[in-house]
């Protein structure tokens, strides 16, 4: 089991550099997106469904939407 | 205040928070170790009051008070983005024009999961008090399922089929009856948000007292706060424009 946290630690670092280093807000978007999924892999190993299932919902789903949504507005604009 | 001033209180105020946060750290029983007196506690109270799962105890029965705050807050910011995303005077709206190329694997992944979802959310929001989830994490899926009639279909479709005014009238009627649940315990059980409803067998659907009621309570309102906002954000990106690209 403290292996499997090890792994999820590592994967969560690793996504969230890549979320720092990821230059194009739209494409950050996607990064962060997938960095919500790596998280709530996390908080299972950490046996914590109930916070699990709220980062895939806010974090994977609602927060890159705004983004998204928010950048085209953008775009329009300029 | 001038810059070095503001620079000063930060470094005095950030360097206490720091000392603070690492003392608390430095005090916290190890990871990984046994020693839980709060997980002891709170296991104790939940199979007291009939819940089997122990995080929707603490939520909506041990802590439901600040269940009720951080529903304030979500309602608070749901008013906040709506006030702020209203069209500005030199914006006007117009008719959505053309719906671009959509792949048909994507519109059939879409359809397909789009009953699934919504089920699922609704199931979550459901079984709050028995199974991991509860009303903020149902709610967030049921709200979000339904967009993907959006990524599958059309904005034509979504618009068609999105109730954002039963939305905003659910996300009072749920702020509301959270409250009202906590009144009704003040009278009848002598604290706010007390659980004084009958508590059934453990594990059974019908189970946990309020809980399950403050569970619904809660996603109704979630649900709601996330078609609202989301129909926020929609209706700027794809139905108003600026002034400066009209007159272009």
């Amino acid at each position: 089991m403290s292996a499997f946290i090890a792994i999820a630690l590592t994967l969560v670092a690793v996504g969230a550099v890549a979320v720092v280093m990821t230059d194009d807000p739209a494409r950050q978007a996607v990064t962060l997106s997938v960095y919500g999924l790596l998280l709530a892999v996390l908080f299972m190993a950490l046996t914590a469904p109930d916070v699990a299932l709220s980062q895939i919902g806010v974090g994977t789903a609602i927060v890159p939407l705004m983004v998204m949504l928010t950048i085209r507005k953008m775009r329009n604009r300029s | 205040m001038t810059r070095r001033a503001r620079i000063a209180l930060f470094v005095v105020a950030g360097g206490c928070t720091a000392a603070l946060l690492v003392l608390g750290v430095l005090d916290l029983p190890h990871f990984g170790s046994s020693f839980h007196p709060y997980r002891d506690a709170s296991l104790a109270a939940a199979v007291a009051h009939k819940t089997s799962n122990v995080i929707s105890s603490v939520n909506f029965d041990l802590r439901a008070l600040d269940t009720l705050g951080e529903e304030t807050i979500l309602l608070a910011s749901v008013i906040g983005v709506t006030v702020l995303l209203r069209p500005a005077e030199d914006e006007h709206e117009h008719q959505p024009v053309g719906e671009g190329r959509l792949l048909d694997s994507t519109r059939m992944v879409g359809y397909l999961f789009l009953p699934i979802t919504v089920m699922i959310g609704l199931l979550t929001v459901a079984h709050g008090a028995v199974t991991p989830g509860g009303g903020f994490q149902g709610g967030v899926v049921v709200g979000t399922g339904i967009h993907l009639l959006y990524v599958a279909g059309s904005y034509r479709a979504l618009e068609r089929a999105r109730p954002v005014g039963l939305a905003e009238l659910g996300e009072a009627v749920g702020a509301g009856a959270f409250a009202c649940m906590g009144i009704a315990g003040a009278l009848a059980a002598s604290s706010f948000l007390g659980n004084v409803l009958p508590l059934g067998a453990f594990g059974d659907l019908f189970s946990s007292g309020s809980v399950l009621f403050l569970s619904v309570a809660v996603g109704v309102e979630v649900a709601s706060a996330v078609v609202v906002l989301l129909a926020q954000f929609l209706h700027q990106a794809v139905e108003v424009t600026g002034e400066e690209k009209e007159a272009a």
